[in-house]
This record gives C-alpha cells, sequence and structure tokens, in this order.
C-alpha cells in the first residue's frame, strides 16, 4: 500500500473512530442503559446526566494515562533495576551511583545557573523590549524581529550561535562574529574601558541593586505581619538574593584583574564557566520574543487612567512603572518566568548541538541522553529522569496555579 | 485658596485638528465650575489641559497668579478624579489614598492622619484594608475622590465622576458632592459632566461649551432664564427650548414678533426702532407655555402625541410654520388633548428673541 494511502486511512480511522465512539456511545447511554422512557424516566436521565461526562473524557483520560502517567511509573521503576542483571531491582544504586558521579554534579549545577540566569534575563530583555516598544512609531517593526527567533528551531538556533562563536586558527581571517570583534582589541584604553571597566561596574551595580532588594525584602519581612510562610519565602529570597550579589562582586573583582589574552583568537565555547553563558545567550535570544509579546499585551492591558493618576500624584516614569505598572501585571510576569523557567529545566537541543555537554556544558537532559542512548543504561538514565521530573513538577503547578488565577 | 486664569486658551491635535479655540475664563477661589457640553466639545480636553495631562497648545495657565503651562501635574496643586475611578488595583484602599503622600515623602504620622481624615469624612474607614476590587462602584468613587483630598490640594478636577455609577447612586453621590464641596468651602472645583441636571445642581457657575470655545459662562439660572444664544438655550433644559421663526413687528422696552406660524408674541426683550422688520428665532420654553383660548396667542396647533409623566404632559404638536416639532409642557394630566387644537401661549418675560442665534437681549 502507497504510504500516503496508509496515512489516509490512519487519519480516517482515527478520526472516525473518535466520532463513531462519541456518538454511538452516547446513543447507546440514552437508548440501551438509561432510557428516556418508562416509569423511571427522571431518575435515568439524571443518571445519564452523571455518567455522560466520564464517558466522554474516557478517551482522553486512557491516552493520558498511557501515555503520560504510565510511563511515570515505569520510569521509576527502571530507575531501581539495572539492565546488566536483566533487569533485577538493585533498590537506589543507580541513584547512589548518579550522585556519586561528578558529570551528575555538574549537570545539575549548570541546570542551577541556567534556571536563574535565562529565565530572568528573558523576562527582563522582554519587558524593556515590550515597554520600549510601545512607545516608537517603528515599534511594530522592531517586534516583529525580536519576536522572529520563536520561529526557529532550538538547533538551528544553534548552529546560527555556533557560527557566531567560530573560531578559525591565527592567521586565518576570522568568520565567527565573536572573534572577529575579539581580535579588535589590543589592551589599550578601548579595551580597559570595555572589557574591564564596563562590565566591572555593571557587576557593582547588580551586586548593588541585589542587596536593595535583599535589604528590602529583611525590612518587610520584619515589619509586616504575614505568616511564618510568608517570612520564610522572604528570607530564603534574601539570601539567595545575597549570594547573587557576592558573585557580582567576584566576577566584578575578576574583569578588573584577570589577564586577558589580546590579540589570541579564542574558542568561546570551550572556556569552563563563561561557555555555559554563551549557550544561554541562544536560549534568551529565543525566549525574548516570547515574554515580550506577552508582556506587550499585558502592559497595553493597565488601564491608561490609572497611568494618570500616578502622574498627577506625583510619580516619575520610573515610579510608574516599577509601583503602578509592574505590580497590575505581575501575574502575567510570573506566567511568563515559570514558563520560561519549565523550557529551561528540560533544556537539551542547544547544549546537544552546541558543546554536547563536554567542557563542564553539560546539563540534566543532556546528561540522561547520553546515560540512556549511548551508554545505553536505562536505570541510571531513568534516574536522571526521574530527578528532572522532580525539578519540573513544583513549578508546573505552581505556572498552572498562576495561569489558573489570572483567567479568573 | 487658588484662583485660575485662562487666557487665550487653545489645543490642537497635529498642528491640524483643533480642538479648542480662544478660551478666556476665570475662576475664582471657593467656586465650582462645572463645564458641560454634547460629546467632543473638549470639556475633558481643557480639563486634562488644567491638570497638565495635555500639552497646552497656546495661552497661558495660572493659578494663583503662576503660570504653570510647563509645570508638571503634581506640582501645580491640582488632583484628579477619573471617570473610570482609577484606583490602583493592587493597592488597598489605605494605599491608594496615601499613595501621593508617601512619594512626597511625608512621614508615616502625617500620612495616618490625612488619610484617617477623609476616610471619615467619605465613612470608608472599614473598608480601608480591601482591595478595590471588593468594592462597589459608589465606594470606589468615594476612594477616588478620598485619594484627592487627602492631597489638600488647590484645585480639584472630577472628570465625569459619576457617569459609571447607576442612576439611584449618582443622586446620591451628586449630593455627596455637594456637602463636601460645602465643607470646604476654600477650596476650588472643577467639575466635567454631560449631565445638565449635575451642572444645574452642584456648579456655582456653569461653562458651557461649544463650536471649540465657549458658549456662554453664567449661573446656573443666569443660563436657564437668559441664555446668550440659540446653543445654550436649546442645551439647557429638557425638553430643550422651542424656537419659532418670526418677524419683530413692534419695538420699544417690549417687543412685538409676529410669528411665522400666525401666532403673534410679546416679549420683555427691550428693541431699538432699527429692529423693525428683523427675522429673528423667538425662544420659548416648554414649561413657560400656558394654554389659553384668548385671540392673543403663540400658535395655534395640532398635538400629535401626549406623554403623560405624571406631574406634567408634554404636548408635541405637529410642525408649526416652517418650524421644527414644538413642544410643550403643562402641569397635570392631559392625555385627552390628543388630536386636539390647541392655543398657546407665554408671558412676555419668559420670551428669549434671537437673531443669528445671538440673544438679542445681550447686545
Amino acid at each position: 500500500m502507497h504510504p500516503a494511502f496508509q496515512g489516509f486511512v490512519t487519519i480516517f480511522l482515527g478520526v472516525g473512530g473518535c466520532l463513531a465512539y462519541f456518538y454511538f456511545s452516547n446513543q447507546f447511554l440514552d437508548k440501551v442503559l438509561f432510557p428516556a422512557k418508562g416509569e423511571n424516566i427522571g431518575r435515568n436521565i439524571n443518571r445519564a446526566n452523571l455518567v455522560r461526562p466520564w464517558l466522554f473524557l474516557f478517551p482522553a483520560i486512557f491516552a493520558l494515562g498511557l501515555y503520560l502517567a504510565y510511563p511515570v511509573f515505569a520510569t521509576l521503576w527502571y530507575s531501581l533495576t539495572d539492565r546488566e542483571q536483566g533487569g533485577a531491582f538493585v533498590g537506589l544504586a543507580n541513584y547512589q551511583q548518579m550522585f556519586a558521579d561528578p558529570k551528575f554534579w555538574e549537570a545539575l549545577k549548570n541546570n542551577m545557573l541556567w534556571l536563574v540566569v535565562v529565565p530572568a534575563a528573558s523576562t527582563a530583555f522582554g519587558m524593556l523590549a515590550a515597554q520600549l516598544t510601545d512607545r516608537i512609531k517603528w515599534g511594530a517593526i522592531a517586534k516583529s524581529l525580536i519576536f522572529m527567533p520563536m520561529a526557529i528551531s532550538f538547533v538551528g538556533a544553534s548552529v546560527i550561535f555556533k557560527l557566531i562563536y567560530d573560531t578559525r586558527p591565527v592567521g586565518q581571517s576570522q568568520i565567527g562574529v565573536l572573534n572577529a570583534v575579539w581580535l579588535q582589541f589590543d589592551g589599550g584604553v578601548g579595551s580597559f574601558l570595555i572589557l574591564r571597566l564596563v562590565p566591572g561596574l555593571l557587576m557593582i551595580c547588580a551586586a548593588a541593586a541585589a542587596l536593595f532588594v535583599a535589604w528590602n525584602l529583611v525590612q518587610t519581612a520584619r515589619s509586616s505581619k504575614g505568616g511564618g510562610l510568608a517570612k520564610g519565602l522572604r528570607a530564603l529570597g534574601a539570601m539567595t538574593l545575597t549570594a547573587i550579589a557576592l558573585t557580582a562582586l567576584s566576577f566584578a573583582f575578576g574583569a578588573f584583574t584577570k589577564a586577558y589574552n589580546f590579540g589570541v583568537p579564542q574558542t568561546w565555547l570551550t572556556i569552563p564557566g563563561w561557555n555555559s553563558f554563551f549557550l544561554m545567550i541562544v536560549l534568551i535570544w529565543i525566549q525574548t520574543g516570547f515574554a515580550m509579546v506577552i508582556l506587550s499585551a499585558a502592559l497595553r492591558g493597565i488601564p491608561e487612567e490609572t497611568i494618570e493618576a500616578a502622574i498627577v500624584d506625583g510619580a516619575n516614569p520610573f515610579q510608574v512603572f516599577f509601583k503602578i505598572k509592574m505590580p497590575q501585571i505581575s501575574g502575567t510576569i510570573v506566567v511568563v518566568w515559570t514558563t520560561i523557567t519549565l523550557v529551561v529545566l528540560k533544556v537539551f537541543d542547544i547544549v546537544f548541538a552546541m558543546t554536547n555537554g563536554q567542557w563542564e556544558t553539560q546539563v540534566l537532559a543532556n546528561y540522561m541522553y547520553d546515560k540512556l542512548f549511548r551508554a545505553n543504561d536505562w536505570g541510571l538514565g531513568s534516574a536522571s529522569a526521574m530527578i528532572i521530573m522532580l525539578l519540573v513538577s513544583p513549578i508546573l503547578i505552581w505556572n498552572v496555579y498562576n495561569a489558573r488565577k489570572e483567567m479568573r | 485658596m487658588a484662583d485660575l486664569k485662562l487666557t487665550d486658551i487653545a489645543k490642537t491635535y497635529g498642528g491640524k485638528v483643533d480642538v479648542l479655540k480662544h478660551i478666556d475664563l476665570e475662576i475664582e477661589t471657593g467656586e465650582l465650575i462645572v463645564f458641560v457640553g454634547p460629546s467632543g466639545c473638549g470639556k475633558s480636553t481643557l480639563l486634562r489641559m488644567i491638570a497638565g495631562l495635555e500639552k497646552i497648545t497656546d495661552g497661558t495657565l495660572e493659578i494663583d497668579g503662576q503660570v504653570v503651562n510647563d509645570v508638571p501635574p503634581a506640582q501645580r496643586g491640582i488632583a484628579m478624579v477619573f471617570q473610570s475611578y482609577a484606583l490602583y488595583p493592587h493597592m488597598t484602599v489605605r494605599e491608594n489614598m496615601s499613595f501621593a503622600l508617601k512619594l512626597a515623602k511625608k512621614t508615616a504620622t502625617e500620612i495616618d492622619a490625612a488619610v484617617s481624615k477623609a476616610a471619615k469624612i467619605l465613612q470608608l474607614e472599614d473598608y480601608l484594608d480591601r482591595l478595590p476590587k471588593a468594592l462597589s462602584g459608589g465606594q470606589r468613587q468615594r476612594v477616588a475622590i478620598g485619594r484627592s483630598i487627602v492631597r489638600n490640594p488647590k484645585v480639584y478636577l472630577f472628570d465625569e465622576p459619576l457617569s459609571n455609577l447607576d442612576a439611584a447612586l449618582r443622586v446620591a453621590t451628586r449630593i455627596e458632592i455637594a456637602q463636601l464641596k460645602e465643607s470646604m468651602p476654600e477650596s476650588t472645583m472643577i467639575y466635567v459632566t454631560h449631565d445638565q441636571v449635575e451642572a444645574m445642581t452642584l456648579a456655582t457657575r456653569i461653562v458651557v461649551l461649544a463650536n471649540k470655545g465657549i458658549a456662554q459662562v453664567g449661573t446656573p439660572l443666569e443660563l436657564y432664564e437668559r441664555p446668550e444664544n440659540e446653543f445654550v438655550a436649546q442645551f439647557i433644559g429638557s425638553p430643550s427650548m422651542n424656537l419659532l421663526a418670526g418677524e419683530i413687528v413692534a419695538t420699544g422696552e417690549q417687543t412685538v414678533v409676529k410669528l411665522d406660524g400666525g401666532g403673534t408674541v410679546t416679549s420683555a426683550v427691550p428693541t431699538l426702532d432699527s429692529d423693525k422688520g428683523l427675522k429673528v428665532n423667538v425662544g420659548v420654553r416648554p414649561e413657560d407655555m400656558i394654554a389659553t383660548t384668548d385671540d392673543s396667542y403663540l400658535f395655534e396647533g395640532k398635538v400629535h402625541i401626549t406623554e403623560a409623566l405624571g406631574e406634567v404632559t408634554l404636548l408635541y404638536f405637529d410642525k408649526i410654520g416652517g418650524n421644527d416639532a414644538v413642544i410643550g409642557k403643562l402641569p397635570g394630566i392631559h392625555t385627552g388633548l390628543r388630536g386636539e387644537t390647541v392655543r398657546m401661549h407665554a408671558a412676555p418675560e419668559k420670551v428669549q428673541i434671537f437673531h443669528n442665534g445671538q440673544s438679542l437681549y445681550y447686545r
């Protein structure tokens, strides 16, 4: 049989089968099981109406159970068995082996880094783009340009950025944009400004901002009447922010003291520590468009009069933005943030296509792929899959909760 | 607390579309000025220019003798109540009211005092910790007013504050605003509305805006009794004033006009001898008409519809002469007049005379 014909038959059977199921099961319920006639007519109609939702939901529940719920439990089971021993139960041995593997901790650490940097940067850039493009004439064009990366697959984007990061031996002309720019620096005043002063100051500013927000959190936690949970969360936030501030300060120190290798083309993707960020830029580039579109719609939904009222009340543009606009779209910001977070936790293609986890860029999803399909170790692979699911679940639940709150 | 002076104010959009031209107006301390006019006459634009939310294209705006054209809204000493309340949805009533004071870096005690005082005046004390979404429309409007009171501004600006309320609440809130004004005799208020009942009941003076300019400024009764032009005559009062075309036949202390429809009327508006033969419009309010059987009458017409409103009956006459449909308003119930031919008359002091749209009384 011709494949196209096979496809057609499949579609026909699938769609037709669905329709037939809904139609005939409904008929069966109304005509045979609980017929709307006879002496029990009222009771029959009520019962039929109680059964009907389950009847119609059954295919969806069954399919979801088969393709989502069952694999979760199967994976959980696989993570407790060993393939070498013919699938014998080995308890938590796989987990123990995984926790002893430095590559796993590297992947986990990188995932956490992605988790902090990518959603924050995408949301921030998206917000900036949304706010700025609303105020200029060619904003619509700018928006479509910023949104366009969304249409590119992660692998495609990775290929584009691999070209940007490309390195050629000394003496050949560089085709990578980043190296072409890098070779312009010669250690003079311009290099000092751009490579030391600007990043150093930026990092110091970031540290100051993080400390300021942390301080505010501490103050609110001390003055507010909120419960222990709210206080605990605030304290946790404050500690995280302090850690971020310290990291930023150490980066600033590095920016001022690091010895640069001027005039030598860099193989960007092999510089440990930095290469993860070069990979993150790809995802930020893609996700900024998404954040911008959603946030721009939310910004437009803010009633103009509340902004005017704030202006009359004496708010400057920053206060209008941070005290009037931001709180009114806070729900949307959270949804955007968590949605990007989910994408980040599952990030695989970019790392797979650009470094394949070498040079300390490993992430959990790629680690899982590595173990499951290259090392053929279903135990370890499943165990890492379980860890990913464990990390995703709370964020997913929170995302659904927030999205529902938005709809209400 | 503040005088306002508007001198030759104009508003143009994009250098082409004129919205307002040549607005001259002086507002004294303690007045409650109402801007009324048909939709699109620019009354809200004028208010927003005073607030500083719209740029003044031309002319000067003075508050307390100081030109404030380029002064940002917050420093003009004004507070504004918006049509949609414009409460900050993420802040409680208390935070809404204290926002401006916090921005002005007032101390916590000052803020608390101002907020609780305003809450007391507006009976919002029980709602201070609620979010706006948990309030009714009338309560939201009171919060919006409270937000302006706490700032103790020189000038209060109201932009159609009652138009989002239902009819019963509107009357109640109107009375509250009137009481509020009475409790703050020193404050100047400017109030924009398209509802002439609000204008008539609240205003110390009304500014009628039409055709990009001011049609008339005056107390509510001046506008009602002595409109300067046909526009004001027909805009104030409901149903609006009837205009009947005619020709002046006798002049002097009192003027006699022979109407195109056949009747004759005497008006208390004095005219010059040279006015004899002038084509004019005679204006008579429906409620000033009297049914008569005399030979001297304003007009005689067939009633084709009656509307009994209980206290009064509206009589809709067929076209008389070249005029639009004429409406009469008689006290009591007269549904039996439908289809009858009725003679109507009016007392001389109730009869206005307009030539080219302008009242002869004011020249």
